[in-house]
């Protein structure tokens, strides 16, 4: 009787505690990612995990990152903030950072070192683009090509200017309905240098030589605006090359198995990564922090190649990328001859600009 | 009325000397038309009150976020709210002159800056400010990096002078009011109470204004944003170059004569501010970023400087502000027009072949016997229950170039395996696949009006003598016009608005303006812009809605019966 007594007040006091620890850490998560393939590669890599760890935990998918920026914006406004982890590309990181929609944090507070004992502000190194972006992965816009389509006695295209030679390779190309990207490639196929690329495209003259090269294929480029497209336009025969992110090259490739070639010349390196929103409330704050500690530690990181063929935006994570997904990587040396870094202040500054100009080109 | 008879007073002399004046009275001696207007808006407040939870309904979901989203294009407060004190020194300046502005507007901005980057307004301001000046944003950013640099000149030499200086309690006994003192020492912030608010001292704002109105700031900030505790918490670099500011300022010779707490350190600070080094604002902004020093930015504050703009609905209408007044942009920018004109011809040629399908399908079910034509009519209905997306990409699938459509055609020897049509990402791909969509909101309120015809009176036309077209045309058709007006308006109106299809199938010369709508909400963020956008296109539906109901008359639309 009496040991039933103590069992029961024992059992009673340690549910109190339990409930008061959980209120500090909320158990409702709400992660806000691309879907797809990606989506399933953090799922893989850092949520299951986290969960066997944390059984309690719940979490919510939303598959809303493409429209991340002006969702997170409108939920500010209603001051109801529903999401606790968005992944976004560091563009619009670097947007929500400057509209104070995103938090900003402290890289060695927040992330766990490197295994290799690294902090993790060296670690990520300049990846870290914004003061509120936690960088996971690095991927690639670059172009693949139908080999069935390659015409007869022309090499294989394996330059970034083939894209603009409809002599040797006529037929339709997928581009994005953008100017990033596409203007600084059509500039380095008119012969500007790399280093100064940005130079030119910042003037009005530099802009119109990018569109009046970007004319010379115009009436063969499909635009496409979904990541899925080009790999469908692939499948389907209807362009012979297009541009679009690796990872999605590499199911076309190695798990579809179509007759899709991967060009790797002057691809253009992006980050894609977590922010966390302004605005949460302690409890939900506490278990994000908990979380992405977890989630970006140099294991997980490296677990998510696993997954699918980007990179891991940790320095310590790179050697224990699998052997037989490290040839897919865009951070593989066979593979990062000749790339183009994104420049996200330039862009920054001059979307609203180009892309005006650009629009108006397209409508013509 | 009952409620009318309810009331009757009791008759008093003052009454009765009112009836003598010849007015027709009610029973209770008011005026018979005060009495009927009485029980008139009774029965109007009743009917209100029935109509009110959809009224309400309607207002809060529906009138008022559109309304507040309208208002968007016109607004311009965050450019005032974030720098208001930039913009007040600005407003003499004059941007023909060629030269940038003046001393007290660089303090002015550092002021502002300095203020709004620690509330992080200030890379929303560049944000704003970007697209209406290319490099706005990394400019505010930059310079909210830099703010903390040049300020931090006068906190360091007041800290070197006397270390009395870095001390926050050191400030707030200097600033703040006895009672308020007593307050917030005796604040506990673990016993849930409320953090007692600043109050300044009494003189200070005469005796130090610069100090006092940027601490007010600082106190505000901290016990409201960052929520922490004010007593303990050290001063921004801000105050301290307002304390220089005042130090030697016109109320230098008052704070002379100031014997108030910490008089002995202000004296001591008075005499050895007047050989601190100074910092010249406007060099320091050039040294951050050089386009500080040019006009172009400063234009672009002082002509957005307003509370409301039209900046974004000329910019709707491919204009742009000018020193000179509105322009249009120059002819590589302008797109709107383009697409507004576009998506009116788009949609009109949608409407046009809706109703050439459309016609003969209603007809057909509204004359076949009742079996067929119920089959029929889930024919007609199915792609309704069906998902947008999945009927747009559909067509993707038909149209494409390597699709079933093309492939039938070279299969069958009329197209040639090397020109193939292109049937998608332009115009055609737009009209095939919207008409497709949109035809149900067609054939229905065109059946519904064909079903009410009495198929007698093609029979007595034809019976008097009338051929089957004359018949059709004559008697028929007339008749059925009403379904064609309200079929119209629906299709018309529908695509006019579209978004999904034009943006998967359209390619770039098959888009509508909402695409770009679209873009500038989800992608651009210019809210101001799609706002604009929007609000033509909402006067434009509207102006066409009333041309429609002055040529043809709404009454003559009729979705049924």
């Amino acid at each position: 009787m009496k040991f039933t007594k103590i069992l029961l007040t024992s059992t009673a006091l340690s549910a109190v505690a339990g409930v008061a620890l959980a209120q500090e850490m909320s158990n409702d998560m709400t992660i806000v990612s691309w879907g797809g393939a990606y989506q399933n590669s953090q799922l893989k890599a850092y949520v299951e995990p986290y969960q066997e760890l944390h059984p309690e935990v719940n979490v919510v998918w939303d598959e809303s990152s493409n429209e991340a920026v002006a969702k997170l914006r409108a939920m500010n406004e209603a001051g109801n903030i529903t999401w606790d982890l968005v992944d976004v590309v560091a563009s619009d990181a670097i947007r929500l950072c400057d509209e104070g929609l995103a938090m900003e944090y402290e890289p060695n507070e927040l992330l766990a070192e490197g295994a290799d004992g690294t902090s993790a502000e060296d670690d990520f190194g300049d990846l870290i683009v914004s003061d509120c972006y936690i960088p996971q992965i690095v991927y690639s816009t670059t172009f693949g090509y139908r080999t069935d389509m390659v015409p007869e006695g022309a090499a294989a295209p394996s330059e970034i200017c083939s894209v603009f030679d409809l002599e040797t390779y006529p037929g339709k190309r997928a581009l994005e309905k953008r100017p990033i990207n596409n203007m600084e490639w059509a500039l380095l196929c008119d012969g500007v240098a790399k280093d100064e690329v940005y130079d030119v495209l910042a003037t009005p003259e530099g802009q119109e030589k990018a569109l009046a090269k970007l004319d010379t294929i115009k009436d063969n480029v499909i635009w496409w605006s979904a990541g899925a497209d080009t790999p469908q336009l692939l499948a389907d025969g209807e362009v012979f090359m297009g541009s679009t992110y690796n990872g999605r090259l590499f199911s076309v490739i190695e798990e579809q198995n179509q007759p899709v070639g991967m060009m790797w010349d002057a691809q253009v390196f992006d980050l894609d990564g977590w922010i966390i929103p302004e605005g949460l409330d302690e409890a939900r704050l506490n278990r994000v922090k908990d979380f992405i500690k977890f989630a970006t530690d140099t294991q997980r990181l490296a677990d998510q190649a696993k997954y699918i063929s980007y990179g891991p935006a940790r320095l310590s994570s790179a050697p224990l990328v699998p052997e037989d997904m490290k040839q897919h990587m865009p951070t593989d040396p066979a593979n990062a001859g000749n790339t183009f870094l994104y420049n996200y202040e330039f862009w920054a500054d001059y979307r609203d600009d180009i892309d005006a100009k650009f629009q108006a080109w397209l409508a013509q | 009325m009952s409620d009318v008879t309810e009331t009757i007073p009791q008759d008093s002399p003052e009454q009765g000397r009112k009836k003598s004046d010849g007015k027709i009275r009610a029973a209770d001696g008011t005026s018979l038309k005060r009495s009927l207007n009485r029980a008139l808006r009774r029965q109007k407040l009743r009917a209100l009150i029935l109509i009110a939870p959809l009224l309400i309904f309607v207002l809060v979901t529906f009138i008022a976020p559109i309304a507040d989203m309208l208002f968007r294009s016109v607004e311009n407060q965050i450019v005032a709210q974030t720098l208001p004190r930039t913009t007040d020194a600005l407003a003499d300046w004059e941007a023909a002159s060629g030269q940038a502005p003046g001393a007290p507007v660089y303090k002015a901005l550092y002021e502002d800056i300095f203020i709004a980057q620690e509330r992080k307004l200030h890379t929303r301001l560049g944000s704003r400010l970007n697209y209406e000046l290319t490099g706005a944003s990394s400019l505010f950013r930059k310079s909210g990096r830099g703010v903390g640099d040049m300020g931090e000149v006068y906190q360091d030499q007041f800290e070197d002078f006397d270390d009395f200086w870095k001390m926050g309690e050191n400030w707030n006994a200097f600033l703040g009011s006895d009672e308020w003192l007593a307050e917030i020492q005796a604040w506990d912030k673990a016993s849930g109470d409320d953090q007692p608010a600043f109050e300044m001292r009494d003189g200070m704002e005469e005796l130090f204004p610069q100090t006092a109105a940027k601490y007010e700031i600082f106190a505000d900030f901290v016990q409201y944003e960052d929520e922490d505790n004010l007593y303990k918490e050290d001063p921004w670099a801000l105050i301290y170059s307002s304390f220089y500011d005042d130090l030697t300022g016109p109320t230098a010779t008052q704070i002379a004569a100031y014997d108030g707490p910490a008089a002995a350190q202000i004296k001591a600070a008075t005499a050895a501010a007047a050989d601190f080094e100074t910092v010249d604002y406007a060099a320091a902004f050039a040294d951050v970023d050089k386009d500080w020093a040019e006009t172009p930015i400063w234009e672009t504050i002082q002509t957005y400087s307003g509370p409301f703009t039209n900046g974004y609905f000329l910019n709707a209408v491919d204009m742009q502000k000018s020193p000179d007044g509105a322009e249009l942009r120059p002819e590589n920018q302008r797109v709107y027009g383009t697409l507004f004109l576009r998506t009116l011809f788009m949609s009109l040629m949608i409407t046009g072949s809706c109703i050439l399908l459309g016609y003969p399908v209603a007809w057909l079910l509204a004359n076949l016997p009742a079996r067929t034509a119920n089959l029929l009519m889930i024919l007609v209905l199915l792609p309704f229950w069906t998902s947008l997306l999945v009927r747009t990409s559909a067509w993707k699938v038909m149209l494409q170039q390597q699709g079933v459509i093309n492939d039938t055609l070279v299969w069958l020897g009329i197209v040639d395996n090397f020109n193939r049509l292109a049937l998608i990402n332009n115009q055609t791909g737009t009209i095939i696949a919207m008409t497709h969509i949109l035809l149900p909101f067609m054939i229905l309120p065109l059946y519904s009006v064909m079903a009410t015809i009495p198929p007698a009176f093609l029979r007595a036309a034809k019976s008097l003598g009338a051929t089957n077209w004359t018949a059709f045309w004559r008697v028929y058709f007339p008749q059925s016009v009403p379904g064609i007006g309200a079929g119209s308006i629906l299709v018309f109106i529908l695509s006019i608005g579209y978004y999904i299809t034009p943006e998967i199938v359209g390619g770039t010369t098959g888009t509508f303006i909402s695409n770009r709508i679209a873009y500038h909400i989800s992608s651009s963020l210019n809210w101001g812009l799609a706002a604009a956008l929007g609000a033509i296109l909402l006067a434009v539906v509207l102006a066409l809605y009333w041309a429609y109901d002055k040529i043809v008359g709404i009454d003559n639309v009729k979705l049924g019966g």
